[in-house]
Order: C-alpha cells, then structure tokens, then sequence
C-alpha cells in the first residue's frame, strides 16, 4: 500500500464518503449499465449533486464545497474504483471536462444557470470538441458558429462526445471566424433543448461499453449570445486549459484502476492452482505484478507533485502531459499482462478483466492522443 | 524451388497450385464470406452451411488424405486456407470453420479406418461439425491434471466432468474428448469421440467474449455419460502423447492468425495513414508514423518468414516442439504491437465498432493463450533448451 503523507483526517471523511457511495450506489449496478449500453446519469448525478461529490472544487456561491485540488484528487481517486472505465468517466465530463471553463471564465449568468446545475446534479453536461475530420488537431475544426443579432447560428457536427445521448448542455468549442491561428474560435454553453440539435447516432465501441458516446449534429442550431463563455475568439485558449482538468483525471484512472485490478488479479492467482500450486507461487509472475506496482507508484507520486503545484499557481502542462503518456502505456500493458494471467477465462465478458482491458484501450486515445502528449511535450522542452 | 536467371536459388515455400488454391479460397472468402460477416459477428455464429459449402468445394479437405475423404495437399496448402480465411477479417470465422484441424488429426493418425469413415469423412465433407475437448473449468494448460473422468463398463466408458472453452462447442456433433481413463497424471489420459446425441452430454451457455464474438465457444457437461468403447482413439491412457503431438499443428495454424492479423492492421494502418488528414498534412507525412509502419511492417516480415521457415520443417516430418513454441510467441508479440499500434494510427476511430482494427484488436487478444499460453510455451522452449 501507498504510505499516505498528503491527506488528512478530513480528506479521508471524504474518501470514505464516496467510497461508500461507490460500492452501494454505482458498483452493483455497473453490469446492468454496461450490458445496457447505457447508464442513468440524471438520476446517478442528482444523488453525487445532492452529497456534494460534483462541485468539489466550484464556489460554494453556485453549490460548490470551495475546496482544494487535494479533495478533487481524492473524488478522482475514489471514482477510479468504480468496477469500469465507463461511469468514472461520465463523472469526470461532468466535473472535470464541461465545467472548469464556465467556473474559470463563464459570466454571472452561465454559471448560476449552468454550473450550479452541474453542480447539482440537474443538468447532465458534455464536452463537444472532436469532429468526424478533427481530433488532436483542434485547429483543423469546422463547426461553425456565425453572430447573428443577439445569437450564433452554430452549422457543424461533433463525434465521440461521452454522455453526448443524454447530455442537457454541451460545452462546445466552434470557429467563429475563418481567419487562420488560434484567434478564430469561441467556446459556447449549448443547450439540447434548442430547435436544430440532433443525435446523428448513438455509438458502437471497443469498450467503455456503460458510456453512451454520440455523434451529434448542428442544423441552424441558434444559441444566445449570453451563452458564449468568455470573450468570442479566446475558445482555443480556454479550451486548452481546460484540457488540462481533463487529462488530469486521468492520471488517478489509471494508478488508481491499475492497481485495483492488479490487487484483483492476485487474489486469483492465489487461488488458482495449476501444476501442484497456486499461480502466485511462480517467480516470473510475481516479478511482472511488482514492476507495475512500482510503475504505478511513481504515477501517482508524480501526480501528488502536480497538485502540489497546481497548489502553487504553477501552470502544469509539462507534468500532466507527461502523466497522461506515461499512464496510458502503463495501463493498457496492465490490462494486457492481467488478463494473460486468467488465461482463458480472461478473455470471457464475464470477467471484469476482459472489461478492463477493452477500457483501458481509449486512456491512451482519449483527451489527446499519446501522440498529442508528445507534440505538447516536444514544444514545450523547444525541439 | 524457383530459379532466378542464372543466380542462386530462391527457396519458395508455396507452389504454383497452392496459389491457385488461394486465389479460388480468396474468390469464396470474398463473395460468400466478406458480405455477411458483420452480421454473423454481431449474431455471434455464422451459418452452419458454410460448413457444407468449405467441404462441398474442398476446401475442409485441405491437408487430408484422399483415402479418408480429403482433399490431399500439405502443411503449406492448409496455411493458404487458413491465410485466407483470416481475410475474412473475422478470427472467429476461421476459428469456428477451422474447429475440425484440432479436432480430427487425432483421429486421423491414430483412429482405426472405421472410426476415420464415422468421424473424418463427414467432418471433412461439411456435414459433421468436430470439436476439441481439452480444457476444463479447473485446468488450461495444466493437461495432466485434468478430472474429467472415464470409467470402463462393458462395452462402454461412463463419462463425468466438464469442459470449457470450446471452439464449435455448442454445434459440435462431436467432441474429441481428453478423459481420464487411469491414475493421476499424464499416463492416465485418453481420446474418446463423444457424440452430442449421446444422453449425458449436454452443451452450457455460448460464452461471450473479448473477440473471435462469429465462433460459437461453449462450456459442456457430462453426467454420465456413456460412450461406447469403440469410441476410444488409439490406446487407453496413450492420449497425453496426442494432445501433445496435435499443439504443434494447432500452434502453427495460431502463428499464421497471428502474422495475418498483424498483416492485416499494417495493411488497413498503411491504407488510413494515406488518406486521413492532420495538421494539414496526411498521417503518413510524420516521421513518427513512418516509422511506426515500419517497425510494424520490419516485424509481420520477419515472424512470418520464421513461421514458414518452422513450417517447411513441420512438412518435411522434422520434430519442431521447440520452434513452434517460439514461432508462436514471436507471432503472438509481433501481433499484439502491431493491432496495438494500429488501434492508436486510426485514433478514435480503432475505438469504434465498425473498423477492422477494432476487431482485429480483440481477436487478436485470445491468440497468446489459446492453445497454449505464452507462459506455457516458455516452460516447454525452457526444457527443451
């Protein structure tokens, strides 16, 4: 076990909290979710809403607890338990991926209508940035949102979006000017409800099977000018830092749900018995499952340094970049080297390992690619 | 043997006819096989006429004797048809359909020429489905410890146990069943063929699982189960030997799953990389993706070289445990970087159902553990060394 040096006696009544909430309220349910292809986020958020666990960070004025990035941790920590990538996720949209930019430069209105919602569980949000011809190239999106009086009239379509069939508000980053850089797009709260928004499909995938994840599309979708957040033509910037909220949620995802799974596999191998003994006997095996313990643990003690500095005031692109790469790789070799270890029955749906595996796939795809990480860093360091 | 003008002689490990045999395999795959098979995927079996229309054409026959229904042909025609049954793109289908060369080779070397009419030629024929029983709930790769057991009565052996993960499993008309006819240990392990008609027998649920989702793979039970004792393939409490001597056939026909998938991710990869735009320019306009192809295109090379390489010694009758062993994990390793690789070059996209490498991502999970995990073929290559 990880010693603990950073968190006290109060931050610990909020472990416990969620982890309670964890193992009552959303892992016996996680199998239905994940066969149904679906889970029921309203009313899953109105109760986290309702207990505090979904303002953590956000100003107690709009429902928020007001507290620090170390009680965040700790709800990413204990989310990361959930028994699937999928529901940890659908959470992290809602906290760490469609919010911290209507907090940080959303007006008055967005945020009394808007976060407090979020904050409480009443509105289900998304993050609406990829398009079918753009990922990681965020420069290189089309959606278009042109001033129209009082409006913008937003034409595109948005894919991959997570909670994207049930989400009441999207966070939306569109161009709002032709001009090339980084200068010509705005972020927008829109809202579903609006004439012309429409769910091209529900989509199909390798895993996160219990996250409805969406294509939508934008027909002359007009969206009031109250609801651009910020100022017309800073989106890509705040958008680039909320990516780092994002990509910071997944550094506990992987320590947190590498090492659960890890503790879950040995508890296999100590009850499986093949050629006169239990598998946990075999040197080969027990040396693979101690390396990635200690791989884990340097994941997580760097992600305590970037709180620390986040602490500080200290931009942390570097380090969350850096930990998104390293977790990445690190999870999906996990996920690969457990499963092996099951065998046959591995590869079974009925495994939580076979789950895991499918899921981890997208850690290392998802709120940029390793690919993307490694663009970030090479700028960074000047090559 | 294929001569260059006047320079040294190239060792070729195909013959003209065996090409003629992929092209018409490819021909069926392509227009009987590649329309449906996002469908038979999502059904989680495909038709069982397929198996009527592989053995109507020949094409089950690959590799087996004329005398006994086959089509004749040698290791190297067998690795052409299961080359192209993998473009299918499905591992599953080449699996399913291939079920009968881990099931049937037992009886093909040892049976008696009545037990190869009752069980070969029909399965060769299309109208027999064959599975492999080896495997239990409590044991994989340990194959001495299994506890599925025979007892001798009368003319008949009475069978209890179970067995799991078993390719064809649930429309299996018959099972080449590992039982334990004596003591404890290898000595005590035999080969019936038990039949699903036979009262006792009875097929679990279809597993669901990571990949392979067009082969139905089943658990199935035996509660006394009496099979006749002509049943018995060649001697009692001989059959650890012939578990043993079919995982090299069975290891090769994993190794070449295993380089035509990663064959194939290159392929769809090298295709993607091409066409899909990026910071404005194609993917294949950064040098990390170059080189990323080519270190995956540098790796499916060099292992299916060593495969036809282990291969061309299998055909010439040479003993090739060891070989196979690391043919196999080379494969296997080679097949996981690449799917991998090619899963991250198509971005979220290798996420979604629909796309090739998806599948080919999951299929591809299963091939270091089946028949033999990783693990497993290190202890063997460990011994042998």
């Amino acid at each position: 076990m990880s010693q603990n040096i950073y968190f006290n006696k109060e931050h610990e009544q909020v472990r416990k909290a969620l982890r309670d909430f964890v193992n009552k309220r959303i892992n016996p349910f996680v199998d239905e979710w994940e066969a149904q292809g679906i889970a029921p986020l309203h009313e899953l958020f109105k109760e986290m809403g309702e207990l505090g666990f979904l303002g953590i960070r956000y100003d107690p004025k709009y429902g928020g607890e007001g507290l620090d990035y170390w009680y965040e941790t700790v709800m990413l920590e204990e989310i990361s338990r959930i028994k699937c990538g999928a529901i940890p996720m659908a959470i992290a949209v809602q906290t760490n991926m469609a919010t911290p930019a209507i907090d940080q430069f959303g007006s008055e209105y967005l945020k009394e209508k808007y976060l407090q919602a979020a904050i409480k569980g009443e509105m289900v949000g998304a993050i609406a940035v990829t398009e079918p011809g753009a990922g990681s190239d965020v420069a290189a999106l089309q959606t278009f949102a042109r001033r129209d009086g009082d409006s913008y009239i937003l034409n595109g379509s948005k894919t991959y979006i997570t909670n994207g069939t049930q989400a009441d508000f999207l966070t939306l980053l569109a161009r709002t000017s032709d001009a090339p850089g980084y200068h010509s797009f705005s972020l927008f709260v829109v809202p579903t409800g609006l004439p012309g928004f429409k769910i091209s499909k529900k989509l199909d995938k390798l895993g996160m099977r219990s996250s409805d994840t969406a294509e939508l599309y934008f027909d002359d979708l007009r969206i009031p000018a109250e609801n651009l957040i910020g100022e017309e033509g800073e989106g890509f910037i705040y958008q680039m830092q909320q990516f780092q909220h994002e990509r910071f949620a997944a550094l506990p995802m992987c320590y947190v749900g590498g090492e659960d799974m890890i503790r879950e596999t040995v508890e296999y191998l100590r009850g499986r018995i093949v050629f006169g003994k239990p598998l946990i006997k075999r040197q080969v095996l027990r040396h693979r499952l101690v390396q990635w313990l200690s791989e884990l643990e340097s994941l997580r003690q760097l992600t305590y340094h970037i709180v620390r500095l986040k602490e500080a005031g200290r931009d942390v692109t570097r380090e969350i970049s850096m930990g998104k790469l390293l977790g990445g790789d690190l999870l999906n070799k996990i996920a690969d080297g457990c499963l092996q270890m099951y065998g046959g029955m591995g590869f079974m749906n009925e495994m939580r390992v076979s789950r895991f595996f499918r899921d981890a796939r997208l850690i290392s795809i998802g709120g940029g690619a390793s690919e993307v990480m490694s663009e970030v860093l090479a700028k960074l360091e000047g090559f | 043997m294929a001569k260059k003008a006047d320079g040294p002689v190239v060792q070729e490990y195909f013959t003209k006819e065996q090409q003629r045999l992929r092209m018409a395999a490819r021909d069926v795959i392509k227009k009987e096989v590649l329309p449906y098979i996002d469908e038979w995927e999502e059904a989680g079996e495909f038709p069982r006429e397929m198996y009527t229309l592989f053995g109507d054409l020949g094409f089950l026959g690959v590799g087996y004797d004329e005398s006994i229904g086959g089509s004749g042909g040698d290791v190297f025609d067998q690795i052409v048809l299961t080359e192209e049954l993998m473009r299918s793109g499905s591992g599953g289908f080449a699996a399913g359909l291939g079920s009968l060369n881990i099931a049937i080779p037992p009886i093909v070397r040892r049976g008696t020429d009545e037990q190869r009419e009752r069980f070969v030629r029909p399965v060769l024929e299309g109208k027999r489905i064959a599975a492999l029983g080896v495997t239990e709930p409590g044991g994989g790769s340990d194959v001495a410890n299994l506890q599925t057991t025979a007892v001798r009565d009368g003319d008949h052996y009475v069978v209890n146990g179970s067995k799991t993960f078993i390719t064809s499993g649930v429309r299996a008309d018959q099972l080449t069943c590992a039982v334990r006819t004596g003591g404890p240990g290898a000595h005590g392990i035999s080969f019936l063929v038990i039949e699903k008609e036979t009262p006792g027998y009875a097929v679990g649920r279809s597993l669901k699982k990571t990949g392979w989702w067009a082969s139905d793979t089943a658990e199935i039970f035996f509660d006394n189960c009496r099979v006749p004792a002509e049943n018995l393939i060649g001697e009692e409490n001989q059959g650890f030997y012939a578990i043993m001597e079919n995982f090299q056939s069975e290891r090769l026909s994993l190794s070449v799953m295993a380089n035509m998938t990663a064959q194939m991710a290159l392929e769809e990869s090298m295709r993607y990389t091409k066409e899909r735009q990026a910071f404005g320019k194609p993917l294949q306009g950064f040098q990390v993706t170059r080189h990323k192809l080519v270190d995956m295109a540098t790796l499916v090379e060099v292992s299916r070289e060593f495969t036809y390489r282990v291969a061309a010694k299998i055909n010439a009758g040479i003993e090739q445990i060891k070989e196979i062993s690391m043919a196999k994990n080379f494969a296997c390793s080679v097949a996981d970087r690449v799917t991998y690789d090619a899963v991250q070059l198509f971005g979220g996209y290798g996420y979604m159902r629909g796309y090739l490498v998806e599948r080919l991502y999951r299929d591809n999970r299963i091939l270091t553990i089946g028949g033999g995990t990783t693990e497993i073929m290190k202890e063997i290559i460990s011994k042998l060394m």
